[in-house]
């Protein structure tokens, strides 16, 4: 309010006097929120103008599948609650976002950012090889990024990176968390069908390691194929892939969802479904309501004027992240921010029930996964029961002694 | 019509004497009613509906009535204690969670999770006076004695918020740990106790400067500290012992104000909230919101009396003794 009415008052002095226009000017662009705040925080986002994840798929009746929204609303949010934080402390925060044509033209932004200093924490939602190469090649760069929207495991293991952080779950996170639900319901035999994509084969490879891991058998995968040629019969009816075994859960690995959603009731034995479709394993529901949850979740509505997904979740909880270090350091340095951000300090409450940090051997967060319906959250994994010598939290993903990471490659 | 009566006469034998019924109340925020247990058989003897998502609860000066902030309606109600049914509804802001009376009760302060605030209610009018901005979600509001300070949480900002009443203006911001929830003044009323759900800890701040004297860190046996989540905090009436509840930890940490060590910890029903004790001191109850149940505790020897089944997410208690 007295900034509308600052805002008012400077409009009139200008229409008054031009000689003072020079002087209004500076104070409009000046930050408005905390115009006593003496530190600020500026984080990058970057993202494409095509990212083929957020095409229109070609669906028929344009029937839209999945989120094919970006995750920006929630770095919105959190930059907008870090604000509310940082105005009793002197510390303001903004969002600088840049959506980039390509590799090049995100490449050219983030060294530029890194070399003017003003921009060293940048969230990432770019696919997955993109990000792998951004952060490859700009490894030299003071900088610390932040995967939002990108599951593969490669990213943790083989390409990982010192200044790469992820706050999105990985596959195997996701598949961990479903299998020891199932597990815990004694659901042990499994049965997949498996898409065409890499993304489907690389989520069945996760299961498969989930499976193992906590003592589940994945019976059998099937690859399937959408359409309706009876001779592809054995590849594209429901009931003819799910026949012929026995199981206990029918797991779709379809990360696209056209053929996925049409699985369940069709399948030739009465058995549940889940994987992408079903009960999905996922970093966020909009029905989740506990730890806070309802009140993140209006928020984000407030603003996007749509629910809240998962990526949404990981954008939202990395500003929260920066933010934390800032306050709890007391710092806008970037040594100390990122030093803090890699430290067990970080305590972060990501509406999920446990404080949340990142692994030392990946920078993975680590993280509750919410295992969800269209409509109601299931459960919530680690499922009670199972145990880690250290973290619980670290029965997701993969584990210290398992990750193929090795920073210093 | 009959029957109108007869009702009313029965509750006219037995709220005689409106104040002292020792009945306990429960708030259960998602069947959105109280439960109402009687002191001696410990039973649920009414279920009073309520406006949406009932939570925090206060007596109001003549302890005659119930204030509760029901969060998913945007009021605080007004429940008579005579006839045990709501009567008002009070106007707040967007989803208020915790409040506070003022002290010739004529006054309340209420936290709005919604929209990050803490707003003043003159009670005559219904209106609210004045908001102040406070960080996101705030939670826990306590008055001091006094009257002169008021305390508000902010879940998100990881903060006490320290406001003087008669200048209307935060003077403070204290950082504890992660999740603030609850804050009581400690029996001398020279430290304010804090929870800190998602660091496990309870903070205890000096009221004459405001800042951290000792953070205690909880761990019951046989449990982790990720799983050390406290919220609720009461004070025994004889100003000896703080009975803090550890959320999902499952149990009750009783701790000796004078020496802030903690002498015992006792297993409750599941994610257990907030704590209450009798007046005379011999019982402690606990509403534990993951199981819909109240445990009762002899406060004397740390034993569990019994388990009562209550409404769904049982939330705040409040004793009529």
């Amino acid at each position: 309010m007295s900034k509308q009415l600052h805002r008012r008052r400077l409009h009139e002095q200008i229409q008054r006097n031009l000689l003072h226009l020079l002087t209004a000017l500076v104070l409009l662009v000046a930050p408005g929120a905390f115009a006593d705040s003496a530190e600020r925080i500026t984080i990058g986002y970057l993202d494409l103008a095509e990212d083929p994840r957020y095409a229109e798929r070609s669906a028929y009746a344009r029937i839209q599948l999945r989120s094919q929204s970006r995750p920006l609303p929630g770095a919105k949010v959190a930059v907008d609650e870090a604000n509310q934080v940082g105005q009793f402390l002197g510390l303001s925060f903004e969002l600088e976002h840049f959506r980039g044509r390509d590799l090049d033209d995100v490449l050219a932004k983030l060294s530029s950012w890194a070399d003017d200093g003003e921009v060293r924490f940048v969230l990432l939602d770019l696919p997955a090889e993109l990000t792998a190469e951004l952060a490859a090649k700009s490894r030299n760069k003071e900088s610390l990024l932040f995967n939002i929207s990108a599951p593969q495991n490669s990213l943790r293991g083989s390409d990982c990176q010192p200044q790469l952080m992820h706050t999105h779950p990985s596959y195997a996170m996701l598949t961990d968390a479903l299998v020891q639900y199932l597990v815990s319901r004694n659901w042990r035999e499994l049965y997949a069908l498996q898409g065409e994509l890499a993304a489907d084969a690389e989520w069945t490879s996760a299961l498969r390691h989930s499976a193992k891991r906590f003592g589940a058998e994945l019976v059998a995968v099937r690859p399937f194929r959408l359409g309706n040629d009876p001779r592809q019969r054995e590849r594209n009816n429901i009931a003819l892939l799910t026949a012929g075994e026995s199981y206990d859960v029918v797991i779709v690995a379809d990360t696209e969802g056209e053929f996925g959603r049409y699985v369940p009731y069709q399948t030739k034995a009465p058995r549940p479904v889940a994987g992408t479709t079903g009960l999905v394993p996922q970093a966020w529901s909009w029905v989740w309501e506990r730890h806070g949850a309802p009140q993140l979740n209006e928020r984000f509505f407030a603003l996007a004027k749509r629910e809240m997904h998962s990526a949404d979740w990981a954008a939202w909880v990395a500003v929260k992240a920066i933010a934390q270090a800032a306050v709890r350091t007391r710092s806008t340095e970037f040594a100390k921010l990122a030093a803090f951000l890699h430290s067990e300090e970080l305590n972060l409450d990501g509406g999920k029930g446990p404080a949340l940090s990142f692994r030392a051997w990946d920078n993975q967060l680590r993280q509750p996964i919410l295992l969800a319906t269209h409509d109601a959250v299931i459960a919530r994994a680690p499922v009670d029961g199972f145990l880690h010598p250290r973290n619980t939290l670290d029965s997701l993903g993969a584990d210290a002694g398992e990750s193929d990471c090795d920073m210093k490659r | 019509m009959l029957i109108l009566l007869m009702l009313g006469a029965a509750f006219t034998t037995s709220v005689a004497h409106a104040r002292d019924t020792g009945l306990i109340f429960v708030s259960n925020e998602k069947s959105h009613d109280i439960s109402v247990l009687d002191p001696d058989s410990l039973e649920v003897i009414k279920t009073i509906p309520t406006s949406r998502r009932p939570r925090d609860m206060n007596f109001n000066r003549e302890r005659n009535k119930i204030y509760v902030a029901c969060g998913d309606d945007d009021v605080i109600d007004v429940i008579d204690i005579a006839t045990l049914r709501v009567e008002k509804h009070i106007a707040t802001g967007p989803s208020p969670e915790a409040f506070e009376l003022g002290p010739d009760g004529k006054q309340l302060w209420v936290s709005n999770e919604s929209n990050a605030t803490v707003g003043f209610i003159d009670l005559a009018t219904g209106e609210m006076a004045y908001e102040l901005a406070t960080g996101p979600e705030p939670e826990g509001v306590t008055l001091s004695p006094d009257g002169k300070t008021l305390y508000v949480t902010s879940e998100i900002a990881d903060m006490v918020h320290v406001v003087d009443v008669a200048s209307r203006t935060i003077i403070a911001n204290v950082l504890i740990g992660t999740r603030p929830r609850r804050t009581v003044v400690s029996p001398d009323g020279s430290e304010l106790w804090a929870t800190a759900e998602l660091s496990g800890e309870v903070y205890i701040i000096r009221r004459e400067d405001n800042q951290i004297d000792e953070a205690i860190s909880f761990l019951p046996p046989g449990m982790r500290i990720a799983d050390v989540t406290p919220v609720g905090i009461a004070t025994s009436p004889d100003g000896r012992t703080m009975a803090v509840t550890l959320g999902n930890a499952n149990h009750v940490a009783m701790v000796d104000i004078a020496s802030r060590k903690i002498e015992d910890y006792i297993l409750v029903g599941s994610r257990p909230w907030e704590a209450a004790y009798s007046r005379d001191g011999k019982r402690l109850f606990v509403a534990n919101g993951m199981s819909d149940d109240l445990t009762v505790i002899d406060a004397q020897s740390g034993r569990v009396i019994r388990s009562v089944a209550v409404g769904q997410i049982p939330y705040g208690i409040l004793i009529d003794d």
